[in-house]
């Protein structure tokens, strides 16, 4: 069936089954390879997309369940989301990088709901999330130092 | 001795796709010490490293290894530009293609750096001489008037400057500087080595525009996923391709039978059933459909609950005495106020990259193009070849970003299918593992048994050490029937014991593979890591003294051992990172109830590290509070990343002490996904405490292993030390205390 998606603000009409997963949608005929497999059963977080503002695991929901909703990737924007890639540049984040992505989404969403965030709320949201190279110790320090950066601006 | 020369332009383009009008450098470097495979080896002295400098002034560095997340992009490119005095806005770097010219590019080890710093160091003084003698020239003055100064040349006379962009043309006239010619910096006089410096991927990383091996599309391509028999080396009877086929996208279904490699290299293929389709997720539907009746072979009865009850009963036998023994442990034990023995264990692990195997290869005839997440990629390069029939030189394996490697994508099995497929459906074709893929059919962490015996006398000395260790060898890989731990696994750790120990003994057992075995981030260094420092800890205990001064104690007076390698081992490096480590824990400091701290030093990858870890325990639950870890790797290229790679190390130990456990039963693995085989989560984080210890002029010495054999036996003597309560064998979920 021929089906919209929007991502990231813009439309794409793909073919695709109602119940492919969202994550092989955008992957494979959406072609927006930021969003990442790592588990394929909400298990790992690589796959983290925000759909309508919502976390969501790309990996465990299907693409008809997006119809109609403005589905955020790695590849956009918004103001939260640039603030930690701020924060990320600055406490060099990441190792191999691949679970980033999700890592990002997920922290995204953290602060789009929780304005300053405590550990336990970060743990609370990002324990979702596996980073196999082990650079927890960093996320949580830069998505407080993404609050950081945003309190100074607002 | 490294030699420079100027490459052949065109052959540069060509194997680069770099544009046009720069110098180009290469730098032949001595063939790698292969202290892993000694199948594998290199060919010998071949080009390895490049600059490309432009008009315009960019440089780009061509980066020869796999990045991996050990950001060795970073770290080399670094020490390319300071030695060339270079402006580090103008540094890109390029990944290679897996080329002999490169010379090795086996990205394990944890020697890039160890390897390839001098060389590197080399190429960029070399081009800082050319374009001082092409300034020198234009000026009409002496060489020595000149200097390079942040991507200018800088007449140390009339403090005229010319940029090194427009430096190009003439300093491609220059000869290339002779080896012996080369002078590098001193160390304080670096601009970038030992400092930190920022991902050159960072923007990458956190934009999703970072392409690792999943993320190749070509058109036209084709993606597979393969359902491989569940016990390993097993075959396929029969299956039906009937329901497989009504899942929408799907194209082809067909099998793939087993490739075996040669005796002593290369990786082969388990071979399955694969479906094609026009998308991952139909690929994937496809495979769970075939109802295929295997022949399960030789290994469907294997059982690792009874292989450990197998090896236990064979450590506490005599075994094959490994050479290296010293004095006369009969005598000792005879003579010992108290025996201690304890035996350890260490379940099979699997490696669990956030991205799973895969590979894009494209099969056309006379020639294979490969796009891939490779740690090795001559190797798989050379393996095509084999397998395929196609000339190397004909063969392009791209290297994509690696969302993770740990040893895992050192082989090039999942290269092998992507090829086989895309030949026999002659289109491109990405296969795609699943996690569960990923984890039953993994080339596995061995797991091993340990048993120590140990003697001290009355004032708490020790005088006797017996340890028995059986693990399958990474050799039943590449040769089969190896069925006893080869002399180059001992010698991680067991053989080349730091401790001075008058009266010592090893031996061997043997322990037959079942299952594919491969090499894991440490790799037997996890074994004697574990053992080792357990069972100190429970002399200390005995000898009623401190842990820490009973380490110290047993390394004894300040030494040096000659290896075979370039790095002499110095006690006192070890000693030294002890005692920074135990300032650090405020080690004997008054520990809040239910809290204990355990400590753990090793010595691997020429690197000295020690760790000391609190814990609290609730409950019988072990939570992880903090982790101090020091490292001293001699120089220390990029500290920043360093730090980030040891507190990576303190989580990966921790995956391994609190749910690291692969079992097979009837000769199948009996986990599937992150939800049976656990990962370290953030919840689950402590505080991570590193240090760096400060030897600048020392060489170069590994940094993505060694941080990580520390972890668990520091675990376990804290959790002794909270509760009294030794755990021997791994992991701490088995034990219900997570």
């Amino acid at each position: 069936m021929t089906i919209n998606l929007s991502v990231n603000g813009k439309l794409h009409a793909i073919e695709a089954p109602g119940e492919m997963p969202l994550l092989w949608a955008i992957r494979d005929l959406v072609g927006l390879t930021g969003t990442k497999f790592g588990c394929g059963v909400n298990q790992c977080g690589a796959c983290s997309v925000l759909l309508n503002g919502q976390l969501t695991k790309s990996c465990s929901i299907s693409v008809s369940q997006a119809i109609e909703k403005e589905i955020l990737t790695i590849e956009g924007t918004s103001k939260n989301l640039e603030f930690l890639r701020q924060a990320w540049s600055d406490g060099n984040v990441p190792q191999c990088g691949y679970c980033q992505s999700g890592q990002l989404i997920a922290a995204t969403s953290l602060l789009d709901t929780t304005e300053n965030p405590t550990d336990k709320d970060i743990d609370a949201v990002m324990s979702a999330n596996i980073c196999r190279c082990g650079t927890y110790t960093r996320i949580k320090k830069a998505i407080h130092q993404a609050v950081a950066l945003k309190n100074e601006i607002i | 001795m490294n030699t420079i020369h100027k490459i052949d332009r065109r052959d540069f383009v060509k194997l680069l796709g770099l544009a046009t009008g720069g110098i180009v450098l290469g730098c032949s470097v001595g063939a790698d010490q292969k202290d892993f495979i000694p199948a594998m080896d290199s060919k010998g002295f071949h080009p390895n490293v490049f600059i490309h400098l432009e008009k315009n002034g960019n440089i780009t560095i061509i980066a020869s290894r796999s990045e991996m997340g050990q950001g060795i992009r970073t770290s080399l490119a670094s020490a390319i530009a300071d030695e060339l005095e270079a402006d580090w806005k103008y540094i890109s770097v390029k990944q290679a293609i897996g080329h002999e010219k490169y010379g090795n590019q086996n990205t394990d080890g944890s020697r890039s750096v160890r390897t390839q710093l001098t060389p590197m160091r080399k190429m960029g003084a070399s081009a800082k001489m050319m374009l001082l003698a092409a300034a020198a020239k234009i000026w009409e003055i002496a060489i020595e008037d000149c200097s390079a100064k942040n991507h200018f040349v800088v007449n140390k006379k009339t403090k005229e400057t010319l940029f090194f962009g427009d430096l190009v043309a003439e300093a491609s006239l220059v000869s290339v500087p002779s080896d012996d010619s080369i002078q590098l910096k001193k160390v304080e006089d670096f601009n970038f080595i030992g400092k930190t410096l920022k991902s050159v991927d960072i923007k990458d990383f956190t934009h999703g525009t970072a392409a690792y091996g999943m993320d190749i599309r070509l058109p036209n391509m084709k993606f597979a996923a393969i359902t491989r028999c569940p016990v390993a080396f097993g075959t396929v009877k029969k299956f039906n391709k009937k329901y497989a086929k009504e899942v929408a996208g799907v194209e082809t279904i067909f099998e793939l039978p087993r490739l075996i490699p040669p005796t002593g290299k290369f990786f082969g293929m388990f071979g399955g059933i694969a479906v094609i389709a026009n998308n991952t997720w139909a690929a994937l539907q496809g495979k769970t459909n075939l109802n295929i009746e295997w022949d399960l072979g030789a290994n469907a009865s294997f059982n690792s609950e009874t292989f450990k009850k197998t090896l236990t009963s064979r450590v506490h036998s005599t075994g094959k005495l490994v050479p290296g023994a010293s004095g006369n442990i009969t005598t000792a034990f005879k003579g010992a106020a108290k025996i201690i023995e304890a035996t350890y264990h260490v379940p099979f692990l699997a490696h669990s990259p956030m991205e799973v195997p895969n590979a894009t290869a494209w099969f056309q005839g006379n020639t294979i193009e490969v796009w891939a997440p490779v740690q090795d990629p001559q190797t798989a390069r050379s393996e095509l070849s084999h397998f395929f029939e196609v000339p190397e030189e004909n063969i392009t394996i791209n290297v994509t970003f690696l969302g993770g490697g740990f040893g895992r994508k050192s082989k090039s099995d999942f290269v092998v299918e992507a090829v086989a497929i895309s030949k026999k459906i002659n289109a491109p074709v990405q296969v795609v593992w699943t996690r569960e893929d990923d984890l039953q059919h993994d080339f596995y962490h061995a797991t091993s048994a340990q048993y120590l015996k140990g003697s001290i006398d009355k004032k708490g000395k020790v005088t006797g050490w017996l340890q028995r260790v059986g693990f399958p060898s990474i050799v039943s890989s590449f040769k089969p029937f190896s069925e006893y731990a080869s002399g180059f696994e001992l010698n991680q750790g067991f053989t080349n014991n730091p401790y001075l120990l008058e009266n010592f003994r090893l031996e061997n057992v043997q322990a037959e593979a079942n299952v594919r075995i491969g090499w894991m981030r440490s790799v037997v260094h996890i074994h004697s890591g574990f053992g080792i420092n357990s069972f100190i800890d429970e002399l200390a205990f005995s000898a009623k003294k401190d842990p820490v001064k009973f380490h110290l104690d047993l390394l004894g007076a300040d030494r040096v051992i000659k290896g075979k390698s370039d790095f002499p081992f110095h006690s006192k490096r070890l000693k030294n990172v002890l005692n920074k480590t135990a300032t650090a824990a405020d080690w004997g400091k008054k520990l809040p109830k239910n809290h204990g701290l355990g400590v753990a030093i090793h010595y691997s990858f020429y690197s000295y590290v020690a760790t000391i870890v609190e814990v609290s325990v609730l409950n019988k639950k072990v939570k992880v509070e903090n982790i101090w870890t020091t490292i001293d790797c001699g120089l220390a290229l990029n500290k920043d990343n360093i730090k980030n790679q040891l507190e990576g190390a303190a989580i990966f130990g921790m995956s391994i002490a609190l749910y690291g456990k692969i079992s097979m039963e009837d000769g199948a693995v009996a986990q599937n996904n992150f939800y049976d085989y656990q990962m370290t989560r953030m919840q689950d984080a402590p505080n991570i405490h590193i240090d760096i210890i400060d030897a600048m002029k020392e060489p170069p010495t590994g940094v993505g292993e060694p941080g990580v054999p520390v972890i668990a036996p520091a675990i376990c003597n804290a959790i002794f030390n909270a509760t009294g309560e030794r755990v021997r064998s791994l992991p701490l979920s088995d034990l219900g205390m997570v």
